[in-house]
């Protein structure tokens, strides 16, 4: 086990793994984002006050969930990059962050449109918009930050200590903006979840967020991989991989 | 160590009072964006009196934010910030004192000028009290989280729009406290709750935000 | 359930296809994107070492 987790932090290793894992991961959450969206979209039945519109909840709730998962693997492997000089954390990191910011982009825009027939506007200052809102901001200091460093390493190290300190202050954030939110809104809004989801209901919604999570590690895997590349281009194994590809 | 902490406060009280003209900067700013929310909203006292707590907390922000932009820019460039580093002591202890000085030279006028800024925009008086304690507790916050923001994009060119857009969400928590809390005192109701969180908030980042601070610094050193 | 029920989606078509279709566009241009983009680093890898004569 050791000695595989220290070949996969091998560049060399992880690109060849991480090459022969995608197309079966890829293929993975295709099937589970499919079978959810079918289940959600055709077999769940209507919801009884919301109608169909309910339905984007197979959409809007993997992706808010993402949208924070994949901050805090992102800051986790920042971390981890940091501390541990890992470079292929570091990678990691980077690659997770334009991925999360569009979850979060998702997320904002589908409680947008879903609040367009429930609450009758397309904005209102719900409580988990808002703080949907702000990670987005965080996703995009993270990211302007990294761009901004021209030498990787230090942008790489840099995006770890904001990473981190942006994990520190989510909760704080998500509370402080719960706090804010139950001062100003009145009783009239539905609260977009509820209690308890019946079974034919909830079953769609996990497989579209186990789908969306496989789709991640695809997708963030595949950036990784270019990243990678880029880094090693004047490595002798990028020369040989090449030149194989060449002849073929 | 405490004498390394008090000399480095003494430095930079004395730095800033050399140049005594740039002191009034940040208040001028602070005052000249409230004035303008009168002129942009209309001057009905009722609607004034309801945006008071926001108006001055977000024009707080702001100034703390644009003049903390330079605290390390100077020893940035001409290497004092090098040898800090280089120093027994421990570097945080430093940029502690650092902040510190800028909080003393920037946010203490700004909470003299508050109470007058106040009046103008018709706050009751019964949240003014309470206005001047959630300065005395938010700007230090401001100043410590903004800090780490300013320690990463110091050695930028063109760090200022960036800093806005790393450190303003890191803000939130803090404007959404104690503008509630003087609404709140405004209206007659406790603020207890809102101004235990702006202590606890403070605590968390005298802890916290110099060691991530030189952390940051070291990295913008190379 | 017929397909024009299905589309119709109890009247809330516009909000439930156009969510559906952003969350598409989103999902598979995260994908392409990147794809597109590891082909051309190899490519700009590949030239580069033509030059210099190493492949």
């Amino acid at each position: 086990m050791w000695k595989f987790i220290h070949r996969l932090a091998s560049p060399k290793h992880f690109y060849r793994i991480a090459g022969k894992w995608i197309p079966w991961l890829m293929a993975a959450a295709v099937i589970l984002i499919a079978l959810g969206f079918y289940g959600g979209l055709v077999k769940a039945p209507a919801d009884y006050q919301q109608g169909d519109s309910f339905r984007i909840i197979y959409l809007h709730v993997p992706a808010a969930w993402m949208s924070l998962f994949i901050y805090m693997v992102m800051a986790t492997s920042a971390a981890i990059g940091l501390i541990w000089k890992i470079k292929l954390a570091d990678l990691f990191a980077t690659a997770s962050a334009p991925i999360g910011a569009s979850f979060t982009f998702l997320a904002l825009v589908t409680g947008s449109i879903w609040g367009k027939p429930m609450w009758g506007t397309w904005w209102v200052w719900d409580a988990r918009l808002t703080s949907e809102l702000l990670l987005l901001f965080l996703y995009l200091g993270f990211m302007g930050l990294q761009a901004a460093i021209e030498d990787r390493r230090n942008a790489a190290r840099a995006g770890a200590v904001l990473a981190i300190v942006g994990v520190v202050n989510i909760p704080i954030i998500h509370y402080s903006v719960e706090w804010w939110n139950t001062l100003h809104q009145g009783p009239t809004v539905t609260r977009m979840d509820k209690p308890a989801m019946h079974i034919s209901m909830l079953i769609p919604l996990l497989q579209a967020a186990a789908g969306f999570q496989i789709y991640y590690f695809a997708t963030v895997l595949m950036r990784v991989r270019s990243l990678v590349l880029q880094q090693e281009r004047r490595s002798g194994w990028v020369r040989e991989l090449l030149r194989e590809e060449g002849v073929r | 160590m405490l004498n390394a902490f008090l000399t480095m406060l003494q430095r930079d009280l004395l730095l800033a009072y050399r140049h005594r003209s740039e002191l009034a900067n940040p208040l001028l700013f602070f005052v000249i964006v409230v004035t303008l929310f009168p002129l942009a909203i209309g001057p009905e006292p009722g609607i004034l009196k309801n945006i008071a707590p926001g108006v001055i907390w977000v024009a707080a922000l702001l100034a703390s934010m644009l003049s903390l932009e330079s605290v390390f820019r100077t020893d940035f460039n001409d290497g004092s910030l090098e040898l800090m580093f280089l120093s027994p002591h421990p570097p945080s202890l430093l940029v502690l004192s650092k902040i510190i000085a800028h909080w003393l030279i920037t946010a203490v006028p700004l909470m003299l000028m508050a109470p007058l800024l106040a009046v103008l925009l018709h706050l009751p008086t019964e949240g003014i009290g309470v206005l001047l304690l959630t300065l005395l507790l938010g700007t230090p916050v401001l100043s410590l989280v903004g800090a780490i923001g300013v320690a990463l994009t110091v050695g930028l060119r063109r760090g200022g729009m960036l800093l806005a857009l790393l450190v303003l969400p890191l803000y939130v928590p803090v404007l959404i406290f104690a503008a509630g809390a003087v609404r709140d005192a405004a209206l007659g109701l406790p603020v207890i709750g809102p101004l235990a969180f702006l202590g606890a908030m403070l605590v968390l980042s005298l802890t916290l935000a110099p060691l991530a601070t030189s952390a940051a610094l070291r990295i913008s050193l190379g | 359930m017929n397909w024009s029920e299905f589309f119709h989606m109890g009247g809330y078509a516009p909000y439930v296809w156009s969510s559906y279709a952003l969350g598409l566009v989103i999902l598979v241009a995260n994908a392409v994107g990147p794809a597109l983009r590891h082909r051309r680093v190899k490519e700009e890898i590949r030239s580069r070492l033509r030059r210099e004569g190493k492949l």
